[in-house]
């Protein structure tokens, strides 16, 4: 289950994090900003040349003892950061790619949205919607 | 100029005169020409009549915006009366007698009284909607309205004041109180935005509340709010009986204003509580939403794209976010335009919210726009049936609306759905494409996703043009067979081709895509196609004895085209050994067609290139002796199809193809009449061509030899020359004896045009081969040439 997932706009700041356990919330908060890191190591390490051909699902970016992050970056550098609980019999790949293959699919909604400005904290319900299924029903 | 606070009699007695005058019908301006007859027709002398027009603005914006109407219309009654024109003398005249104007206005005012009447009662009856708000179209004027709503409102606040005091807003000042006021609307329009409607939508009483509100008020009139345009007019009659309240909302000067307003007030709660589904639209409110649209988008059936809808919606002030949430729920294919009937539905919830409704989480039903046009608005319930029937194989994964998961599954554009998959697959990796097609069902069940390419999700924007293309191709029956065939059978090889496994399944994906397709062509030869899959997976291994081989009905054309032949020759159609099983051995020889012509073009050209066969078929029956020569076919077959030695039935009917064909070009094409077949036969299509040269490889060769055969026969490149008679050849030794057996003689006929059309594709195939050869060969006789006049120099 994810625990917290976090949209992250072009210059590394929350468009959109939410985590399930409130308490934590900090924690994850620090967790996803600290993976912003990883993520653009992985992006540069892919080179320039293959920015076209550049996989969007960057994977496990980094486990801990209790939980895993995954990151997803777009062709216009928004990232997705997930943050699983490792206590979960592992959900397999194909489970997180889907998961951010959803989430892609409802930020683009979001973006379709003309009174959404991009750069602007996401508030649309149907995107709340989402994540909050996501977050429950992985378990 | 003050607000203009009017009774409700002269509010009518003014919209019609407005109406009147509007025969442009833009509900914005009356035109001049219209509106100087008219004040003409009052009887006043040309200077005041000059006087009332620059009083109320009209000369200053050129055009008589509905407020300055309503402003010189009054002014009209006071110069009538006697009275001095004074800017304030507008709302301080009370009792004014209606402006009277010329005789011959009178009939057209008493109509549009009458039927204005009757519009105003039917206001009553919306909550807050009001068909034609008059005031909107001057709204939309925007700032020129808002300018002239602005001094009115300076002039109503110092009105508040004392009505003494408002003198001082004469025209003189009212340049300035415009562009004062004209800073006010970019700034103040979007900060405003809830104070505008507010006022307007909570009971009149409450609107009074100041001259901030009266700026929103304005300002909501002046972008076309049609909400606030709407809640005015629910509310009071005039919207400028409502602009008058606003302004001079601060204070109760009149007596009629607050009367004025509570009335509205009432009303409005009145027709609040009339509401039986908050969400339906009413006729009138449709037709007001959807001249609306026709503003922005003359087409009825284009969209109107995000940025327009997004101004056009800001004007109404409702707050950013909640004007997003309208957005999200009405735009019902996420495709960033709205239709007509998102925009009707979008409408509809700003107006409900303006008049206080909250926003639905989900868009109700009586909003849901219909993902087909309205017309078609059966076939969604057709395409739902069908969804059903198609969806069950094809795990309907859960879509957004209740009708999307069925849209997405009638696809029965395979080809999109490819395109689809090639764009996911930029998304992820190509793999992940078909799980992304399930996420919204069964995320944890990515192999079944994976071997099931079934395309369940599709991105809303592909939804909504693949539901455009339903409709196309659901009008278009022309074509039905062969593209959707096609697809089924382009599923059926993918499937074979990504998964390799399911071969039932990917026919019974394509048996869903067909099945859908039923809707939208013909059922029967859907059923075909389908039945012609689901035959093939079944019979193939029936077919491993291949009688008297059934030359295959028809050359290969297997899904395209020949779904009719697959009905009525269940062995062609199949073109796997399901169209063998159909046939009986014996089969009477039938004339062979014209062998020349190839089997369907369409089928040879295609990629697959395997129907082709299937036309060469019914030309196989006339020559009994082909029979004798399967081995050949066989061969041909084989090396056409190169694999699938499981496929002896196919192989029969192949066998006599390859006798047939062994050297026409195009009987490679037609040979392979079943889908496996028929990929092979594009496959071997070179290696046909070798074949032609070698008409008669070793004859009855098992299947599994076709592949060797196959390759013997490439290297033999030669006479093609005979491919035309072998084509011939094959051709007629097709027989139709399958499809004679059992089928209709109408069955037959069309299996032999069908027959005929793969004859003419083989022989131009045949014909292009040869002129090919005749190049060759001259150059060959050009290079030997050259050869020969070198050689000297080298003995030397």
């Amino acid at each position: 289950m994810a625990v917290c997932i976090a949209v992250i706009a072009k210059e590394n700041y929350p468009l959109y994090i939410r985590s399930i356990p409130a308490e934590q919330e900090l924690k994850f908060h620090y967790t996803v900003h600290t993976s912003l890191d990883v993520v653009d190591e992985k992006v540069s390490a892919m080179g320039k040349a293959l920015v076209d051909q550049r996989e969007l699902y960057l994977g496990l970016l980094y486990p801990t003892e209790d939980y895993k992050v995954y990151g997803y970056v777009t062709n216009s550098k928004v990232k997705f950061v997930m943050v699983v609980d490792s206590s979960n019999t592992a959900l397999r790949d194909n489970e997180i790619r889907s998961m951010f293959r959803k989430l892609h699919n409802s930020y683009t909604d979001v973006m379709c949205n003309p009174f959404y400005n991009p750069g602007d904290r996401i508030h649309s319900r149907a995107f709340d919607n989402m994540v909050t299924s996501m977050m429950v029903q992985v378990c | 100029m003050e607000g203009l606070t009017l009774s409700d009699a002269e509010q009518k007695y003014y919209s019609d005169l407005f109406s009147y005058c509007d025969i442009e019908s833009t509900k914005k301006v009356a035109s001049n020409g219209r509106v100087v007859e008219l004040f003409r027709a009052a009887q006043l002398p040309n200077e005041v009549v000059l006087q009332i027009m620059e009083l109320c603005g009209a000369t200053r914006l050129g055009y008589f915006g509905r407020s300055q109407f309503y402003i010189a219309l009054k002014l009209v009654a006071v110069a009538q009366s006697g009275l001095p024109l004074r800017v304030e003398s507008i709302n301080t005249v009370k009792d004014l007698p209606l402006p009277r104007f010329g005789a011959s206005k009178n009939e057209q005012e008493s109509r549009h009284t009458t039927s204005y009447s009757s519009d105003t009662e039917n206001q009553g009856s919306y909550s807050g909607v009001i068909p034609p708000p008059p005031g909107r179209v001057q709204v939309k004027k925007g700032s020129v309205s808002h300018d002239a709503v602005q001094p009115r409102t300076s002039t109503d606040q110092q009105e508040s004041t004392s009505p003494v005091v408002s003198p001082q807003q004469s025209p003189p000042t009212s340049p300035h109180t415009w562009r004062k006021h004209n800073r006010h609307p970019s700034g103040g329009n979007n900060e405003r935005s809830l104070a505008g409607p507010g006022p307007f939508w909570s009971p009149f009483s409450e609107a009074q509340t100041g001259s901030s509100a009266g700026d929103a008020v304005w300002s909501g009139h002046s972008p076309p709010p049609p909400q606030e345009n709407w809640v005015s007019f629910a509310d009071t009659p005039p919207t400028s009986t409502l602009l008058a309240m606003h302004p001079a909302s601060v204070q109760d000067q009149t007596t009629v204003r607050t009367v004025a307003s509570a009335t509205t007030a009432n009303e409005i709660r009145r027709q609040s509580s009339s509401y039986d589904d908050p969400w339906k639209i009413t006729d009138e409110q449709r037709q007001y939403y959807v001249n609306q649209f026709k503003t922005i988008q003359p087409d009825l059936n284009g969209f109107i794209p995000g940025s327009a809808a997004k101004e056009f919606f800001t004007k109404s002030k409702l707050p950013i976010l909640e004007l997003s949430h309208i957005w999200e729920l009405s735009d019902f294919d996420k495709d960033g335009a709205l239709t007509l009937d998102e925009f009707c539905a979008a409408f509809h919830l700003v107006v409900a919210r303006k008049n206080g409704y909250d926003l639905p989480e989900k868009l109700p039903e009586s909003l849901m726009p219909k993902l087909i046009d309205l017309e078609d608005s059966a076939d969604v319930g057709d395409q739902s049936g069908e969804v059903g029937y198609s969806g069950s194989p094809a795990e309907a994964p859960p879509s957004k609306s209740p009708s999307m998961p069925s849209l997405n599954q009638t696809w029965p554009e395979l080809n999109q759905s490819s395109e689809q998959w090639e764009t996911f697959s930029e998304r992820s990796s190509s793999s992940q494409t078909l799980t992304q097609f399930d996420s919204n069902i069964a995320p944890a069940d990515p192999d079944t996703a994976i071997v099931h390419p079934v395309p369940i999700r599709m991105t809303p924007s592909k939804i909504h043009m693949q539901e455009m293309e339903l409709k196309r191709t659901g009008s278009d029956h022309t074509n039905p067979t062969s593209p959707l065939l096609v697809k089924p059978s382009d599923l059926s090889e993918e499937n074979k081709i990504n998964s390799s496994v399911k071969f039932v399944s990917g026919n019974t994906v394509a048996d869903g895509y067909s099945s859908s397709d039923s809707f939208t062509s013909d059922p029967e030869q859907i059923g075909n196609a389908v039945t012609r899959q689901r035959s093939h997976s079944g019979t193939s291994p029936d077919n491993t004895a291949p009688p008297p081989p059934p030359p295959r009905p028809h050359p290969s054309h297997s899904r395209s085209s020949s779904l009719d032949m697959n009905r009525t020759f269940p062995v062609t159609t199949g073109q796997q050994q399901a169209g063998v099983v159909a046939h009986p051995p014996a089969v009477p020889p039938r004339p062979q067609p014209s062998q020349v012509p190839g089997p369907h073009v369409h089928r040879p050209v295609d990629a697959e290139g395997l129907i082709t066969h299937t036309s060469t078929s019914p030309q196989q029956i006339p020559e009994q002796p082909n029979f004798a020569d399967f081995s050949q076919f066989e061969v041909f077959a084989a090396s056409n199809v190169n694999e699938e030695p499981d496929d002896e039935a196919e192989k029969h009917p192949e066998v006599l193809q390859v006798e047939k064909s062994s050297d026409p070009s195009g009987s490679l094409r037609v040979a392979k009449t079943d889908g496996r077949i028929e990929e092979k036969t594009a496959a071997s299509a070179p290696a046909n061509v070798g074949k032609s040269t070698t008409p008669l490889a070793p004859p009855p060769k098992p299947i599994r030899r076709r592949l060797k055969s196959e390759d013997e026969l490439r290297p033999e490149v030669d006479e093609h020359s005979q491919k035309t008679g072998v084509l011939a050849a094959v051709l007629s030794s097709q027989p139709s004896i399958p499809r004679s057996v059992g089928k209709d003689k109408k069955a037959i006929q069309a299996s032999i045009r069908r027959n005929k059309e793969t004859n003419t594709v083989l022989a131009r195939l045949n014909s292009e081969l040869q002129q090919q050869l005749k190049d060759v060969l001259e150059e060959r006789i050009s290079l030997e040439v050259q050869l020969e006049q070198l050689r000297p120099f080298s003995h030397l």
